[in-house]
C-alpha cells in the first residue's frame, strides 16, 4: 500500500479523499493555487505544494506543476478528484513515465470511455443501446443546424471532454442551434480545454440514472447499483439519490449487467460510472461513462457501506476486489443535496464572497439515521470566483426514501450560512414537494416544477403553526430576560401581557405564551376547529443563537434565525420571511402604519451578480425590445446574457467590456 | 363621592381625546400616531402616568380664550421601559398643531426638571408646528426654559428626541441639544426656517423632505443618529436604546444577563483580513462577532460611514464601540468621520461607558476640500475626545494605524488602557510605499530599488512588533480570542480612576 498520496484538486473532494487516506494511514498532499492558500483541504492535508496562479488553467490543470509536486513531496500515488486532470488521458500516461501511480482507470480505458464520442462508438460496439446521435466532429455553426435537422430536434449539444452541466446546451430549433453550438464550444474550450462539442436527440421527459461501477486490475468489475440524479437544473445535478425510485430488481440487474460488460470490454480497472437515459417506462440508453470518481458518490457509499475512495486506492495499488457481486446488499435510501453558492431568488446566479457564517448540521448516525456532510469550506473562508460554486454536499441516509427526505430536510433547515447567497432554500422547499416525494421525476422537474423560477411559498397548516409557535416562543424569552435588566425601580415589578400577534407577511397569528427562561414554552393559538391549539416547544436557543433548535409537539425542529430590526427574519421548509411579534396594542397600532413603496428600478439594468462585463451590446440611443440581449456578464466561469425586460431606448451606459461589478450595480439606463 | 369620581372619569376622558377624534383620525391618516398611543408604545404596558392633564392655555388674544383643550398640545409624564425609569413628553399635533405656548412649555420643564432632579432619561416625541404665534414672546420664553434645561441636563441624563412629524423653527432647538435625535423617514422633518421662508430669501426651491427629511439629515447633515420606516418600528427601537444606556452619569451601565460566553473564541476572525492589504473587509463582522448575541445598536449608520459608532454590550454590560470602516473610503479619518465619533466618543466618557475601539485606518484624508473645510479642527475634536476620556478604554489594532491618525484612533500615548494589535496590524508613520518614495527620493528614476526598498520598509514597519517592542501595543493577540481579551481586560478595568485637572469645563476646539 502507499504510504503518502497527492491529492490533485481541491473543495470538497480533495477533503474527502484525505479523509479516507487518513484513515488507512496513507500520508497527504495537498495542492493549492493563490486563491486557496486558506482553503480547508490545504490545512487537512499532512503537506501541501502551491501550484500557481488562481485560475484553474495555470494551476490545477497543469499536468507538470501536479507531478513536481509529487517529486518535491515523494507522494507515491495522485488522486485526481473529479474535474480537473480526472479524464484527461494524458494524465495518467505522465505520471507513470514519472513512475507515480494514478488513482483511477487506465489511460486507455480513459481514451476509450472518457471521450464522449469515442465512448457511443465503443459501446455500439459492445451492443449498448444507444441515443440516436451524431459522433463525427462538427466544424461550425452551420454544419451543426444541418445535423441537428438530420437527428431531428430537440437536440443536445455537449462538450466531448466535458462533464455536468458544462458546455451543454438544448437546442429546441436552427437558431438554438446556432447559438448553443457556439456557446457550448467556448464553455468547453475554457472548462475543458478543448472545444470538440457533439450533437444527440434529446430523450423527452427522461430520467437521469447511472450505475457505479467498480474494477481492478485483475479482470474483476462489480457494480455497486444505481443512482438516480434527475433533480438538475440546467443539466446540473442538484438532488441524487440511491437507489432509484423507478427501478425495480430486475432493471437494475440488466442495466448494471451492462455497465459491467461495458466495462470490462475497455479493462475497467478502477470506480466509474455509466450513465442512463431512462424513460419513464423504464426503457434505458447508454448516455455516457464518467472514469472518475462522481460528485454524488456518497449516496452508492451510504446504501452500500463501501467507500469509493479506499476501493480506488487499493485497486491503484494493485489489490484486488474484496467482494463478488453477490456480496453487494443495497440497504436503505441515501439522498445528497448539492449546497451551491447561488442565489435562488436571484435564478440561481452565481454569488461569491466570504462565508461571514457557516454551520452545518451535526453529523453523525442515531437511530437509524445518518447525516454526512461533504464540504471544503469553513466560517470564515471565502468561496471565490474561480472554481466550481458548490459550497457542500449534504448526505442523508434511512430505512426508508421517505425517512431520508425527512431528515434531509431537518438537517437543510439548520444549515446555516450567511455572507454569500445559497440555494438552501430552495434546496428545503423541494424536500416538501409531493412530486419529488412521490418519486415521478424526470430530468425537466425543477424546469416544469418552478417554471418561473423559484419563488418563497408563504407558510400554511402546521408549518404556519411552527413558525409563529417558534417566534412566540424566541420573542418571550427575549422578553423574559429584558425584564432582567438591572437598574429597576423598586415596588411592584412591570406586568407584561402573556399575548402576542405574530405578524408573518400577510398573515397574523394571535398568540398565548407561557413560559419561563430555560425552561419549556407553551403556546396556545386557535385551532382548525373552532377549539385551542396548545403546543410545546422545549429549546436551549438563547438571544444571539443562529438557529432555534428544539421540539415542538415532540418533533425535532429546526428554524434559522437571523435578527432584524423589531423582528426576526425566519427560515424553515424552505419558507424564509420577516417575522414581527408584537403584543395586541403594537399590532393594532402597526397596522395604522402606511406601506412603504420600494424605489422603481425598473429602467434599470442591474448587474445581478457579481462578475466581469465581457460585453455591452447596445449604445446610447439604440432602441431595444423585450428580449434583445444587452450585455454579458461573466461569473464563475458562465457567460451570462443579460436582456432587455420590456421595449425602451437606452438612456446612459455606465459600463464597459472589462469592468468588474458588483451586485445591483447599474450596467444601464432606459428611457 | 362617586360623583366627583364619575367627573375625573369624564374630564380624563375629554384630555384624553386631545384635539377630537376627527384630528385623530387625520393623525393616522397621515401615517402618524397620537402623542398618547405613541408614549403606550414606548413605555411599558401601563406604567405611563401623565401629569398635568387639565393644563390650558392662558391666552386671550386672538380670540384664542375661546379655544381650550386640555393638555394645551403637550403629553407629558414618566413611565418605565423595562422597569427603568424614564420621563417622556410628547407633542400633541391634534392640538393646536403641537404648538408651544406658555403653559405647554411649562409643562415640557416641570418634566425636564424632575428628570434631572431624579437622575433619570428624558425622551421627547417631537411633532409640532413651532410657537403658538397668538402667544408671541410668552412661547420664546417659554422655549428659553426648555433649552437652558436641555444644558443643565445634558452630561447628567440621557436625553432623546424623536422627531415624528414637523419640528421647525424654535422646536429644533431643544432636540438640537440632546444626546441623540432619531427620525421617521417620510413623516417627520427639522429645518429652522422652511420651504416658504427660503424660496422669499434665496429664491431657492425645495420641499420639505429635501431640506430637512429623515434622509438628509441621517446623511447629509448628521443632525439625526438614526432613521426608522414608521412610528412602531421607531419607538420600539428607542426601548431597545434605552436598554443600552445608564439613567445617568453616576449609577453606572445597566447589566443584562447573557448565556453568550466571555471565552467564545471566533476562528472565523482569524481570516477577517484578507490577505491582500489593498482589499477591505467589513469591520462590522468584527463587532458582531465579538459583542455579546451579535447584539448591535449603530449610531450614526448613515453618516461618514468610514467609521462605525455604536453600543454594544460585553458580558451583559454596555460597551461604546468606535470603528474604522475598511470598506468606506479604506477606513480614513475625514471631517465628518472625525466629527461624528469625536461626538460619540463624549457621550460615552460623559455616561461612564467603556470604549472599545477597532482601528484600520491609513490616515487621514487629503485634499483641498478636506482642509478648507477644518479638518485640522474636525481631526483635533476626536483627539481631544479620546485623550480627555476618563472611562475604560480598549484598543484593538486589526491592520492599518498609520501616522497621525494612530495616535488619535485610541492610542497608548492619549491613555489607552489596554492597547491590543492582532498580527497583522501594521503600525507606522506611513504605507510602506510613501515612506519608500520619501526615504529614498535620488532613487525614485529606478523602479527595481525602489521595489526592494518599499519591501525593506514592509518587512520592517508592517508589522506590530515595532510598536510592541516599545510597548505601544500591550499584547499581540490572536483574532479569534479578541472577544475574550476584551471581557478580560474590560473586568480588570472596572474599577478605574482616573480624574482629570480641575476646570470650569474644557476648550474642545468645536
Amino acid at each position: 500500500m502507499f504510504k503518502k498520496i497527492l491529492i490533485a484538486n481541491r473543495g470538497e473532494i480533495a477533503c474527502r479523499v484525505i479523509k479516507t487516506a487518513r484513515r488507512m494511514g496513507i500520508a497527504t498532499v495537498a495542492v493549492y493555487s493563490d486563491a486557496d492558500q486558506s482553503a480547508l483541504h490545504v490545512q487537512m492535508a499532512d503537506e501541501a505544494v502551491h501550484i500557481g496562479p488562481a485560475p484553474a488553467a495555470q494551476s490545477y490543470l497543469i499536468m507538470e506543476k501536479i507531478i513536481e509536486a509529487c517529486k518535491a513531496t515523494g507522494a507515491e500515488a495522485v488522486h485526481p478528484g473529479y474535474g480537473f486532470l480526472s479524464e484527461r488521458e494524458a494524465f495518467p500516461k505522465a505520471l507513470a513515465e514519472h513512475g507515480i501511480v494514478f488513482i483511477g482507470p487506465n489511460p486507455h480505458a480513459i481514451a476509450a470511455m472518457g471521450d464522449k464520442i469515442e465512448s457511443k462508438k465503443a459501446a455500439a460496439k459492445a451492443k449498448v443501446s444507444t441515443v440516436p446521435g451524431y459522433l463525427g466532429e462538427i466544424a461550425d455553426a452551420k454544419d451543426a443546424v444541418k445535423i441537428a435537422g438530420e437527428i431531428g430536434y430537440p437536440v443536445m449539444i455537449k462538450a466531448s471532454a466535458g462533464g455536468g452541466g458544462k458546455g451543454m446546451r438544448i437546442a429546441w430549433d436552427a437558431k438554438e442551434c446556432e447559438e448553443g453550438f457556439a456557446l457550448a464550444r467556448s464553455e468547453a474550450k475554457s472548462s475543458f480545454g478543448d472545444d470538440r462539442v457533439f450533437i444527440e436527440k434529446f430523450i423527452e421527459n427522461p430520467r437521469h440514472i447511472e450505475i457505479q461501477i467498480l474494477g481492478d486490475k485483475h479482470g474483476n468489475v462489480i457494480h455497486l447499483g444505481e443512482r438516480e440524479c434527475s433533480i438538475q437544473r440546467r443539466n446540473q445535478k442538484v438532488v441524487e439519490e440511491a437507489p432509484s425510485p423507478l427501478l425495480d430488481e430486475k432493471t437494475r440487474n440488466e442495466m448494471g449487467a451492462q455497465a459491467v460488460a461495458l466495462a470490462k470490454a475497455v479493462n475497467y480497472d478502477s470506480a466509474g460510472t455509466v450513465e442512463f437515459v431512462a424513460g419513464q417506462d423504464k426503457s434505458f440508453y447508454f448516455l455516457e461513462m464518467n472514469t472518475r470518481l462522481q460528485v454524488e458518490h456518497p449516496v452508492t457509499e451510504l446504501v452500500t457501506g463501501i467507500d469509493l475512495v479506499e476501493q480506488m486506492i487499493r485497486v491503484a495499488a494493485g489489490e484486488k476486489l474484496d467482494r463478488k457481486q453477490a456480496d453487494v446488499k443495497l440497504n436503505g435510501w441515501a439522498v445528497e443535496s448539492r449546497i451551491y453558492a447561488e442565489d435562488p431568488f436571484r435564478n440561481f446566479l452565481p454569488s461569491i464572497g466570504r462565508l461571514v457564517k457557516y454551520r452545518p448540521p451535526n453529523e453523525g448516525s442515531a437511530e437509524g439515521l445518518t447525516i454526512r456532510n461533504d464540504t471544503g469550506v469553513y466560517e470564515g473562508g471565502e468561496i471565490s470566483m474561480f472554481y466550481d460554486p458548490m459550497i457542500a454536499k449534504l448526505v442523508t441516509h434511512a430505512p426508508t426514501r421517505e425517512a431520508a427526505i425527512n431528515t434531509q430536510s431537518d438537517a437543510l433547515d439548520a444549515f446555516y450560512i450567511d455572507g454569500i447567497q445559497h440555494n438552501i432554500p430552495f434546496l428545503s422547499a423541494l424536500m416538501q414537494h409531493p412530486r419529488w416525494r412521490s418519486g415521478e421525476l424526470s430530468t425537466g422537474f425543477i424546469q416544469e416544477e418552478y417554471p418561473n423560477g423559484f419563488e418563497p411559498r408563504p407558510p400554511e397548516g402546521e408549518e404556519l403553526k411552527v413558525l409563529a409557535a417558534v417566534a412566540g416562543a424566541i420573542d418571550h424569552i427575549n422578553n423574559v430576560r429584558r425584564r432582567e435588566i438591572t437598574h429597576q425601580m423598586d415596588g411592584t415589578p412591570v406586568r407584561f401581557s402573556n399575548e402576542r400577534v405574530v405578524v408573518l407577511g400577510d398573515t397574523s397569528v394571535e398568540l398565548l405564551v407561557e413560559g419561563t427562561l430555560g425552561g419549556p414554552v407553551t403556546v396556545v393559538m386557535a385551532g382548525e376547529d373552532g377549539q385551542n391549539d396548545t403546543l410545546e416547544l422545549a429549546s436551549k436557543w438563547w438571544p444571539g443563537d443562529a438557529v432555534w433548535s428544539g421540539v415542538v409537539r415532540n418533533a425535532d425542529v429546526s428554524v434559522q434565525v437571523r435578527p432584524i430590526l423589531n423582528g426576526y427574519d425566519l427560515a424553515y421548509r424552505g419558507i424564509r420571511m420577516p417575522v414581527k411579534v408584537f403584543t395586541h396594542r403594537e399590532a393594532a397600532l402597526a397596522a395604522l402604519m402606511p406601506e412603504k413603496v420600494a424605489p422603481d428600478t425598473s429602467k434599470l439594468l442591474l448587474c445581478p451578480m457579481p462578475g466581469l462585463v465581457k460585453a455591452i451590446n447596445v449604445s446610447v440611443g439604440d432602441e431595444v425590445k423585450a428580449g434583445d440581449a444587452l450585455a454579458i456578464v461573466e461569473a464563475m466561469k458562465m457567460e451570462n446574457i443579460l436582456r432587455a425586460e420590456r421595449d425602451g431606448t437606452v438612456t446612459k451606459v455606465n459600463a464597459q467590456p472589462g469592468d468588474s461589478l458588483a451586485v445591483d450595480e447599474v450596467i444601464m439606463e432606459f428611457a | 363621592m362617586k360623583a366627583v369620581i364619575e367627573e375625573l372619569e369624564k374630564r380624563r376622558a375629554v384630555a384624553r381625546l386631545g384635539g377630537g377624534q376627527k384630528r385623530i383620525d387625520a393623525q393616522h391618516g397621515r401615517g402618524k400616531l397620537t402623542a398618547r398611543e405613541r408614549i403606550e408604545l414606548l413605555l411599558d404596558d401601563g406604567s405611563f402616568e401623565e401629569f398635568d392633564m387639565f393644563v390650558e392655555h392662558r391666552c386671550s388674544d386672538f380670540g384664542m380664550e375661546a379655544t381650550k383643550f386640555p393638555g394645551d398640545g403637550v403629553v407629558t409624564g414618566w413611565g418605565t421601559i423595562n422597569g427603568r425609569v424614564v420621563y417622556v413628553f410628547a407633542k400633541d399635533f391634534t392640538v393646536f398643531g403641537g404648538s408651544l405656548s406658555e403653559t405647554h412649555a411649562r409643562k415640557i420643564t416641570k418634566i425636564q426638571d424632575m428628570a434631572l432632579k431624579n437622575r433619570a432619561p428624558i425622551i421627547g416625541l417631537f411633532d409640532a408646528g413651532g410657537a403658538r404665534i397668538q402667544e408671541g414672546v410668552d412661547a420664546l420664553g417659554g422655549y428659553g426654559e426648555v433649552f437652558t434645561r436641555n444644558v443643565l441636563a445634558s452630561g447628567v441624563i440621557p436625553q432623546i428626541s424623536v422627531i415624528m412629524g414637523p419640528c421647525a423653527g424654535g422646536d429644533v432647538y431643544s432636540p438640537a441639544m440632546t444626546d441623540f435625535i432619531f427620525m421617521v423617514r417620510d413623516t417627520s422633518y427639522m429645518f429652522v426656517t422652511g420651504p416658504d421662508v427660503v424660496k422669499t430669501v434665496t429664491n431657492e426651491t425645495v420641499t420639505a423632505e429635501e431640506l430637512g427629511g429623515a434622509k438628509v439629515h441621517t446623511s447629509k447633515s448628521s443632525i439625526a443618529d438614526r432613521a426608522y420606516d414608521n412610528d412602531v418600528e421607531a419607538l420600539l427601537q428607542m426601548r431597545r436604546l434605552l436598554d443600552f444606556l445608564p439613567a445617568n452619569n453616576m449609577d453606572g451601565v445597566p447589566e443584562l444577563p447573557t448565556l453568550d460566553p466571555a471565552g467564545r473564541l471566533d476562528p472565523s476572525l482569524d481570516t477577517l483580513v484578507p490577505d491582500n492589504p489593498n482589499v477591505p473587509y467589513d469591520i462590522k463582522e468584527l463587532i458582531t462577532k465579538v459583542a455579546d448575541e451579535g447584539d448591535f445598536f449603530e449610531i450614526q449608520e448613515a453618516f461618514a460611514k468610514n467609521i462605525v459608532t455604536g453600543f454594544a454590550r460585553m458580558e451583559g454590560r454596555t460597551v461604546g464601540i468606535v470603528a474604522n470602516q475598511p470598506m468606506v473610503l479604506a477606513g480614513v479619518l475625514d471631517s465628518d468621520a472625525s466629527r461624528k465619533a469625536a461626538r460619540f466618543v463624549r457621550f460615552c466618557d460623559c455616561f461612564d461607558i467603556p470604549i472599545v475601539t477597532f482601528v484600520d485606518v491609513p490616515g487621514f484624508l487629503p485634499g483641498t476640500a478636506q482642509e478648507y473645510g477644518g479638518l485640522i479642527k474636525h481631526g483635533a475634536k476626536l483627539l481631544f475626545a479620546y485623550a480627555e476620556a476618563t472611562v475604560p478604554k480598549i484598543t484593538v489594532i486589526t491592520r492599518k494605524a498609520y501616522g497621525g491618525a494612530y495616535d488619535v484612533m485610541s492610542s497608548k500615548h492619549i491613555r489607552g488602557d489596554v492597547n491590543y494589535a492582532w498580527p497583522t496590524a501594521e503600525i507606522a508613520v506611513m504605507g510602506a510605499k510613501g515612506a519608500a518614495e520619501i526615504l529614498y527620493r535620488s532613487e525614485l528614476g529606478n523602479a527595481e530599488k525602489i521595489a526592494a526598498r518599499i519591501a525593506d520598509y514592509e518587512k520592517r514597519f508592517a508589522n506590530p512588533f515595532v510598536a510592541a517592542e516599545r510597548g505601544y501595543i500591550d499584547e499581540v493577540i490572536k483574532p479569534s480570542s479578541t472577544r475574550q481579551r476584551i471581557c478580560r481586560a474590560l473586568n480588570m478595568l472596572r474599577n478605574k480612576t482616573l480624574e482629570n485637572p480641575w476646570k470650569k469645563h474644557d476648550n474642545i476646539p468645536l
